[in-house]
């Protein structure tokens, strides 16, 4: 399982605005593009430099191609970085202020404490 | 030596600016009691007449990342840029600039190395909402230069809570020796009981309004010896998924000193989080230096 990976695309992907509209609108082909073309780069040093290693586990590549965010929980991906990007895409599909992220813990409401671990 | 003008400890929440601003039916019912509590705490800064604000915060993983992470940081540069791209996005917090004072910084980072903190450094550090709420909050013209203190209440494993609180008092004890006749104000936010991204988020109170209630009096009252015995890195998951943000409060209790109590302390019961507000005066009066 690879926490530190689904928190690396969670990361990259907030915090650009144009990847955050691509992965909104087509999920299943951001997550291919970005495991095949952007997981390996190591983010401060040159692009020649990159990782060999780093590839998601068939349930994390499923869940995030489905926007799949109380799996997401569940797989361990810290809860901020899955928050902040998914209130990014979906808040405004929602009426009411705050109406998404209600529902976004109502959705988690059969988790009790311990919450899964986000030690990566 | 150095004057220490005021110790400041506050919650930071991103959306003040937001509500603080709005007008007509954008305005929501809890804006004006909250803009009063606000401005109110503003005056208790604004008092002290500071000269260098040391700014105590925690990167929300905006420039700090999990493949380089540091647990302490103090930032040394001339210019901080702060807020970014997703701050701006969901909190319409705006871009701003802020000056450095890299003398200070760089006497910190000697002292506090030399003192056993291994702490990492910057010379190019973007700051975010951990740092601008409370200039927007306490120091709206920001107009006074800052010296970044990142700590990491985010990203397991975390240094112990014992260790933000040795931290603070380590940094009082180098603000008062730094060989300076500048006024200089510390200033840490964090928060109290937290839940993001999990089922508690977004309630009508905060997550454990017992734990705020419980910490909001340590804080006031400087009650070191309770808060190291019943917090730990473990049970602060149980108040709230993001509560580790209390650690740096237990840091500016470190500041402010054991059983010191606050000569300013507020708070407010907001959807969400409890806001607390929080300050102390070193060198006595209600302004700093009177006495």
């Amino acid at each position: 399982m690879s926490k530190y990976l689904l928190n690396k695309f969670l990361y990259t992907v907030d915090r650009d605005p144009d990847l955050v509209e691509r992965y909104r609108e087509d999920p299943r082909g951001t997550v291919a593009w970005w495991e095949a073309e952007q997981a390996n780069l190591i983010l401060n040093c040159h692009q020649g430099e990159r990782s060999t290693w780093l590839a998601f586990e068939d349930p994390e590549r499923e869940a995030l191609g489905a926007h799949d965010y109380p799996k997401l929980f569940e797989l361990g991906a810290h809860p901020f970085l899955t928050l902040t990007l998914y209130i990014a895409m979906f808040e405004r599909d929602y009426d009411e202020p705050l109406a998404f992220q209600r529902e976004y813990a109502t959705r988690l409401s059969h988790w009790q404490l311990p919450y899964p671990d986000i030690a990566t | 030596m150095a004057t220490i003008a005021a110790v400041i400890a506050s919650t930071h929440h991103p959306f003040y600016l937001k509500a603080s601003t709005a007008t007509g039916e954008d305005r929501p019912p809890f804006a004006d009691e909250w803009q009063a509590k606000i401005e109110s705490f503003r005056e208790t800064l604004t008092r002290a007449r500071p000269d260098i604000l040391v700014m105590v915060g925690s990167d929300h993983f905006h420039q700090l990342w999990l493949d380089n992470m540091p647990q302490f940081l103090i930032g040394k540069a001339p210019v901080y840029d702060a807020n970014f791209y997703n701050e701006e996005r969901e909190f319409g917090l705006p871009r701003m600039v802020l000056r450095g004072n890299e003398e200070l910084s760089g006497y910190l980072l000697r002292e506090g190395i030399d003192a056993g903190f291994d702490l990492a450094f910057s010379n190019e550090l973007r700051v975010d909402h951990s740092i601008t709420c409370p200039i927007i909050t306490l120091r709206p013209q920001a107009d006074l230069p800052i010296v970044p203190v990142y700590t990491n209440i985010f990203a397991p494993p975390m240094p112990q809570p014992s260790r933000f609180v040795a931290l603070g008092q380590a940094l009082r004890q180098m603000v008062e020796a730094w060989p300076s006749d500048q006024r200089v104000a510390i200033i840490g936010t964090g928060h109290l009981s937290l839940e993001l991204g999990g089922p508690r988020q977004f309630g009508p109170h905060g997550p454990d309004p017992e734990f705020d209630r419980k910490a909001v009096e340590w804080i006031a009252t400087g009650d070191l010896k309770s808060a190291l015995a019943e917090v730990s890195l473990d049970s602060l998951w149980a108040p709230g998924n993001a509560t580790h943000g209390f650690m740096d409060f237990m840091l500016m209790m470190g500041v402010a000193g054991e059983n010191v109590p606050a000569d300013y302390a507020d708070s407010l019961d907001l959807f969400h989080t409890m806001e607390a507000y929080f300050t102390w005066y070193p060198r006595g009066g209600m302004g700093g230096d009177e006495i």
